[in-house]
C-alpha cells in the first residue's frame, strides 16, 4: 500500500470515509465528471453513450423475458407466444429486445464508421479499436443465438445453417458442428445451450465495454479534426456539458426506438418466424437478420464452401487489423481529400452488400454481391495502405481551438488565447 | 547460464509445480468440454422401419430419422437410365449410380444439402426439381441428379446414404 497516496478531500465526511476504503468517488469525479472532451465533438461522438445506454435495455428487458420463456423444443415457441399475448407487459418486453437488438447494431454501425471516418482507430487508440471489434464480434455471437430461441422456422433454419459453416472446416469441421450442437442436428441439447450462452454473453459483452471505455480515458477521445488536445481550452468537462449532450442525442434516439416499437413493431421481424420450427421444411427463402445481411452476402458470392466462410469470417477479422493498414498519420478524412472518397465508397458498398444479401443469391444480385467484396477486401488490402502512400494530406489546424473559432462559432471569439465563455471553463464540484 | 548446483532443487520443484498446475487444469477443463458432445441417450437414438408398400413408381416419401428427413424414393426407369449414364469421373463428387442403391429402383437418401443443411425441394409433384430433375435447395441454389448426387451450385458433397436394410420387400429399416 502506497503510504503517500493523496487522498481527495470533499466537504461530506460520509464521501471522506469511503474514499479513504475505496478511491471509487474520485475515480467517478476523474472519468465521468471531469474528464475533458475535445469541444469540437459532434452528435457522432454521443453513439458510445448510446450503445451503452442500448445494451443496459438488452440485458434488463432480456432477464424479464427469461422469466416467461421455456428453452425447450416442444416449449419454447409457445412460451414466446404466451409472452405475446398473456403476460402482462409481455409484448411490450419482447418487442423492445426484439427491435432493441436492431438498433443496438444500428447504433454501432454508425460508432464504427465514425471510428473509421475520423480515423479514431490510429495511434494511441488501436487497442481501443480492437476492443471494440471484439465486442462486435460478441454482439453477433449473442444476436445469432438470440435468434433462435423463439423456434419458430427462420430461428431453428437460420442456426442450421449457421452452424453448419463449422462443418466446412477440412477433418475437424463434422465433429466440432456435432459438439456445438451436442446432437447431430438442431435440437434440443442445441436450443438449450443456446439459451445459456445467450444469457451469459451481454455480461461478457458489458465487461469488454468496460475495458473499451477504460482504454478511450487515457488518450482521451478522438474529434472530427483528428487532433489532439493542446491546451485546456480545447476541451470541455463531460459533466455536465457531453452529458447533456448525450442526453439530447438519448431523447432523439428514444423517440425513434418508440417510433418502432408501437409503431412497427415487426418492420424488422420476418414473417416465417412466426410458423413453428419445422425440421422437415426448409423455408424457400432463408434470411439473416438485416444487420448480419452484408456478411451473409460476401459467404454466398463465393461459389465454395470453405472459401465462402473463409471470406466472410475475414470480412470481420480484416478489421482487427486496420491500425496497422492505414499508414497515414493524418486521423480525420476531412483531411484526406483522396481517402475521404474511397472511405465513403466503403460504407455505400458495405450498404450494397446488406441489401443483395437479403434478396436471392442469383443473376445480377450476385453479381453485386461479388463486385461488393472485392471492393470490400481492396479497400483494405490495397486501397487503404497505398492511398495512405501517396496520398497529400490537407494542412491540419493547428489547435481544436482555432478551428472552433474559424469554423464553429466565429462571433463567440476564440482561438488559440482566446475562451468561448466563462461559464464553459468552470469547474465544477460534485 | 550455469547455475549453481543450490538453485537446482529449487527450480525443479517450480517446474514440476507449475506443470502439475497445468495439467491438472486441462484435467479439468475435459468434462466440461466433453459434456457439450451429444449425450449417450442422442447417441442411442435408434433405428426406424418403414413400410414402402404404398409408395407408387415416381413418387417419394420423406420420414424422420434421427431428427432428419430421409428421402425415400421409387424410382421411374427415365430415372434410373439417366442416374447411369452419367460418367462418375465427370462428377464433383465422384460416385456410380450402383454404389448409392441397394436395389435400383429404391434411393434412400438424407434429405439435407450437403452445403449448409437446408431440406432440398423435389418431394412434392410441384416441387422445382432443378436443372438434372432430381432435388433442388432453395438455400443457395445447389442442384442434384436422380441419384442424390450434386451436379451445380456451392454444395461439395453429394447427398448422404444412410445405413438401411431391406427387411422384406415392403419395409426398409433405417439406421
Amino acid at each position: 500500500m502506497d503510504k503517500n497516496r493523496k487522498i481527495h478531500q470533499f466537504k461530506n465526511p460520509v464521501l471522506n470515509w469511503i474514499e479513504f476504503r475505496l478511491p471509487i468517488i474520485s475515480y467517478f469525479k476523474k472519468e465521468y465528471g471531469d474528464y475533458p472532451m475535445p469541444k469540437n465533438c459532434n452528435y457522432f461522438w454521443s453513439f458510445g453513450a448510446l450503445a451503452t445506454i442500448t445494451l443496459v435495455t438488452m440485458i434488463v428487458s432480456g432477464i424479464f423475458l427469461a422469466m416467461n420463456y421455456t428453452p425447450h423444443t416442444d416449449m419454447a415457441f409457445d412460451s414466446v407466444e404466451r409472452i405475446m399475448r398473456d403476460v402482462n407487459y409481455g409484448w411490450l418486453m419482447r418487442y423492445i429486445h426484439s427491435n432493441g437488438a436492431a438498433f443496438f447494431f444500428i447504433i454501432v454501425y454508425i460508432h464504427i464508421v465514425r471510428a473509421m471516418y475520423f480515423g479514431s482507430y490510429k495511434y494511441p487508440r488501436e487497442l481501443n479499436w480492437i476492443l471494440g471489434v471484439f465486442i462486435f464480434l460478441l454482439m453477433m455471437a449473442t444476436s445469432f443465438l438470440g435468434y433462435t430461441l423463439p423456434w419458430g422456422q427462420m430461428s431453428y433454419w437460420g442456426a442450421t445453417v449457421i452452424t453448419n459453416l463449422f462443418s466446412a472446416i477440412p477433418f475437424i469441421g463434422e465433429g466440432l458442428k456435432t459438439w456445438l450442437l451436442g446432437d447431430y442436428n438442431v435440437g434440443n441439447a442445441t436450443l438449450n445451450r443456446f439459451f445459456a450462452l445467450h444469457y451469459v454473453l451481454p455480461f461478457v459483452i458489458f465487461g469488454v465495454v468496460g475495458l473499451h471505455v477504460a482504454a478511450v480515458h487515457v488518450h482521451g477521445s478522438n474529434n472530427p479534426d483528428g487532433i489532439d488536445i493542446k491546451t485546456k481550452n480545447d476541451s470541455v468537462n463531460f459533466f455536465p456539458y457531453m452529458l447533456i449532450k448525450d442526453t439530447v442525442a438519448m431523447c432523439a434516439f428514444g423517440v425513434a426506438i418508440s417510433a418502432v416499437i408501437f409503431f412497427g413493431p415487426n418492420l424488422m421481424a420476418e414473417v416465417d418466424n412466426y410458423i413453428p420450427a419445422d425440421p422437415l421444411v426448409t423455408p424457400a427463402h432463408i434470411v439473416p437478420n438485416w444487420y448480419l445481411a452484408p456478411f451473409y452476402a460476401i459467404l454466398r458470392a463465393v461459389p465454395d464452401k470453405l472459401g465462402g466462410v473463409l471470406l466472410m469470417f475475414g470480412a470481420i477479422v480484416i478489421l482487427f487489423v486496420l491500425p496497422w493498414l492505414d499508414r497515414s498519420k493524418v486521423r480525420s478524412c476531412n483531411y484526406r481529400p483522396i481517402y475521404k472518397w474511397f472511405m465513403m465508397g466503403f460504407f455505400v458498398n458495405f450498404f450494397a452488400l446488406g441489401y443483395v444479401g437479403m434478396l436471392p443469391a442469383e443473376g445480377l444480385y450476385l453479381l453485386i454481391a461479388r463486385v461488393g467484396l472485392l471492393y470490400y477486401f481492396g479497400f483494405f488490402f490495397i486501397i487503404t495502405p497505398f492511398v495512405g502512400w501517396i496520398e497529400k494530406p490537407s494542412k491540419l489546424p493547428l489547435s481544436i481551438s482555432d478551428v472552433y473559432a474559424k469554423n464553429i462559432a466565429p462571433n463567440i471569439g476564440g482561438g488559440e488565447k482566446g475562451i468561448p465563455s466563462p461559464a464553459m471553463q468552470k469547474d465544477t464540484n460534485l | 547460464m550455469a547455475k549453481k548446483p543450490k538453485n537446482k532443487r529449487r527450480d525443479f520443484l517450480q517446474l514440476s509445480t507449475v506443470t502439475l498446475g497445468a495439467v491438472g487444469t486441462a484435467a479439468f477443463i475435459w468434462p466440461f468440454l466433453k459434456s457439450m458432445s451429444p449425450a449417450e441417450d442422442t447417441l442411442a437414438a435408434g433405428s426406424t422401419e418403414v413400410d414402402i408398400s404404398a409408395i407408387e413408381e415416381g413418387q417419394s416419401i420423406t420420414i424422420k430419422w434421427r431428427g432428419k428427413p430421409v428421402f425415400i424414393k421409387k424410382r421411374t426407369k427415365d430415372e434410373i437410365d439417366a442416374a447411369k449414364m452419367v460418367q462418375a469421373s465427370d462428377l464433383r463428387d465422384p460416385q456410380d449410380d450402383a454404389d448409392r442403391v441397394q436395389k435400383e429402383e429404391w434411393l434412400v437418401l438424407v434429405g439435407v444439402c450437403t452445403h449448409l443443411g437446408c431440406v432440398p425441394l423435389g418431394q412434392k409433384v410441384s416441387d422445382m426439381k432443378g436443372e438434372y430433375d432430381g432435388w433442388y435447395c432453395p438455400c443457395h441454389g445447389s442442384h442434384y441428379d436422380t441419384s442424390g448426387r450434386i451436379r451445380k451450385g456451392p454444395a461439395p458433397k453429394n447427398l448422404d446414404v444412410p445405413p438401411y436394410t431391406f427387411l422384406n420387400d415392403n419395409t426398409i429399416k433405417i439406421g
